[in-house]
């Protein structure tokens, strides 16, 4: 009698427990939930903003329907196609050349042996990470002006001063340049990681066999991170739409327009410049919609090639 | 033959150390430059002449900071803004990394709210619509237009997530059976033990909060209650302010060069960010390595 009693109780119990479990975990979900539903979900739901002339004082739902009006006028627009060209450009490049310098730090710093000396390097070239574009952009404008810093250099070497952000042949190659500037020592962050676990046997043996280090790193470290670049790679797949906002947006001007206007840039003049609501939200919704596809494929072929996986 | 190797790798060595000190100098050199420019007089600062050591070195652009009333109220309005939106990012990532780090058994809804998540990362309704949800929302001018939009971090609530996930599952069971609560696990055993990742999550949360300026520009209408990038913003970037000086702020400029004083505020407003990192460093990376190399 008293072992029956002692094995069932328990068994309710539990059962009873793993209800309020359940219910303080949904519980802890819904403020958060609540957000999203307000900041995230009702936005979506503007989006009905692009199939209208929207009037602000008529609101969504007094504004007149226009269906695709918005898209065909925007198609019209010589405006959009050079954006869309330079966005394509702009944030390709960027992705080609934010790949390859990172490798290539991440395989020259690992050959610094002095442990010290690496810290201080790792520390400095990440640091412009976390430094905000209107800083960046206002230190990058002052150098770049013809009294500035990077002119002065060019005249005591006897050469012309280049009014840089005049130029669109210029204006990319500095919007890649300083880009990359930011972004290439935390990028290679992830590398390092990689290559702090690659077997030291590896090594040896390489040595042994009469490889010198340019051999080993060849032969031993890039296979070793291989994977790690190809995963990276197919996930910056879905940033070929994003040629980063902040950054033109703080160094860019009306002179350049026609080379380093981008998509995002584009949204915020015609949108909350012009106030042409309806325009704007239809190229927002059309970046959206590319992006998000493309943010699909990446994680799809990068769980395809090398089993990554977010969660 | 061996001596040759030798030589070669010596040679490749030098070359790392020479590419390498040039990749630090190149991060370092614009922020040197900028607090040279900040601490040299006008004459020489308009001519172009400051290179990476003050010429005729002068504390004029701090001092006129100092006078300078809307840089104030401006970081006034940062520090409030990263006082109350850095614990609620971190509230929100915990309360919701912990019920979506547990399996499916102990939380059969955590896939639904998963794929919401996620959805809700992938996709946004663009620009317009949130400025048009704002405004409906009467949140215009006020600092939760700053904070409550992206108090739910997706990417850092899968963060915690996943370092939550991979604690070991022994500490659950071994609680349980000393009579824990789930709430009780979740802050007595769990939260602890993910203090480097939290660590992370706060440092983005504050270098977030800290460097936002779009949302004040286009969410702030009065001068007021802007932060200081979007006051730093308005200054360098689009210097459509000059127009609407005060006759001090003309009396400032007279004896200040506006490049050293533009230089001077952009150093201290990138001042605490350089103070802060070195010194988290370490979590972050910990964190980033943690969080993304999960399989």
């Amino acid at each position: 009698m008293n072992k029956t009693l002692t094995v069932s109780p328990p068994k309710v119990r539990r059962k009873k427990r793993l209800n309020t479990e359940v219910l303080s975990y949904n519980l802890l979900m819904l403020p958060g939930m609540i957000l999203l539903l307000i900041f995230a979900v009702l936005p979506m739901v503007g989006i009905v903003i692009a199939f209208q002339r929207f009037i602000p004082a008529k609101g969504i739902w007094g504004s007149e329907w226009v269906g695709l009006e918005n898209f065909r006028l925007i198609f019209n627009l010589p405006d959009s196609w050079t954006v869309l060209r330079n966005t394509l450009a702009l944030a390709v490049t960027k992705m080609v050349v934010g790949t390859v310098v990172p490798i290539f730090f991440a395989l020259i710093l690992n050959e610094i042996r002095c442990a010290p000396y690496k810290k201080f390097a790792q520390t400095a070239v990440y640091m412009p990470y976390f430094l905000s574009w209107v800083l960046l952009g206002s230190i990058f404008l002052s150098m770049l002006r013809t009294d500035g810093a990077i002119n002065s250099l060019i005249k005591f070497f006897g050469g012309e001063p280049i009014m840089f952000m005049a130029s669109n042949r210029w204006a990319p190659i500095i919007v890649v340049v300083t880009d990359c500037w930011k972004n290439f020592g935390y990028g290679s962050i992830i590398y390092l990681a990689a290559l702090s676990g690659v077997n030291v046997n590896l090594y040896e043996a390489a040595a042994i066999d009469g490889a010198n280090r340019l051999k080993q790193i060849w032969h031993v470290t890039l296979p070793a991170i291989a994977p790690t670049i190809v995963l990276v790679a197919t996930l910056s797949l879905g940033n070929v739409l994003n040629a980063g906002f902040d950054q033109i947006y703080n160094m860019y001007n009306p002179l350049v327009y026609d080379s380093i206007d981008i998509i995002d840039t584009f949204v915020y003049r015609i949108g909350l410049v012009e106030m042409q609501y309806g325009l704007s939200t239809a190229v927002g919704l059309f970046k959206s919609v590319v992006s998000m596809v493309l943010i699909i494929l990446s994680y799809w072929l990068a769980r395809k090639w090398t089993g990554y996986r977010i969660f | 033959m061996v001596k040759s190797k030798a030589v070669s790798d010596r040679i490749l060595i030098v070359v790392c150390y020479t590419l390498v000190t040039l990749g630090v100098l190149l991060c370092l050199l614009p922020i040197v430059h900028t607090l040279a420019l900040s601490l040299s007089d006008k004459a020489s600062a308009t001519a172009g002449l400051v290179g990476l050591w003050p010429v005729n070195f002068t504390g004029a652009a701090y001092a006129a900071i100092l006078r300078d009333k809307l840089f104030f109220t401006a970081l006034g309005n940062s520090l409030l803004r990263v006082a109350l939106g850095v614990p609620i990012n971190v509230l929100f990532c915990i309360i919701m990394g912990y019920p979506l780090s547990r399996s499916r058994k102990q939380f059969p809804q955590r896939n639904i709210y998963m794929w919401f998540l996620v959805f809700t990362m992938l996709f946004s309704g663009g620009m317009i619509p949130s400025y048009v949800l704002i405004d409906e929302l009467g949140l215009m001018d006020s600092i939760w237009a700053l904070i409550l939009p992206s108090a739910v971090g997706a990417y850092n609530i899968i963060l915690l997530m996943n370092y939550f996930k991979n604690l070991p599952g022994e500490l659950d069971e071994a609680a349980r059976i000393d009579g824990a609560g789930a709430m009780r696990i979740m802050w007595n055993i769990y939260v602890p033990l993910a203090l480097p990742c939290i660590a992370t999550i706060a440092l983005f949360s504050f270098v977030g909060h800290w460097n936002a300026w779009f949302d004040a520009a286009i969410y702030m209408e009065s001068q007021s209650k802007i932060p200081l990038q979007t006051y730093i913003q308005q200054l360098v970037v689009e210097s459509s302010v000059s127009s609407s000086l005060s006759p001090e702020e003309q009396m400032m400029l007279a004896e200040v060069s506006g490049k050293s004083f533009n230089a001077a505020k952009v150093f201290v407003t990138m001042l605490p960010l350089l103070l802060v990192y070195p010194f988290v460093q370490r979590y972050f990376v910990q964190g980033i390595v943690i969080g993304s190399v999960k399989g």
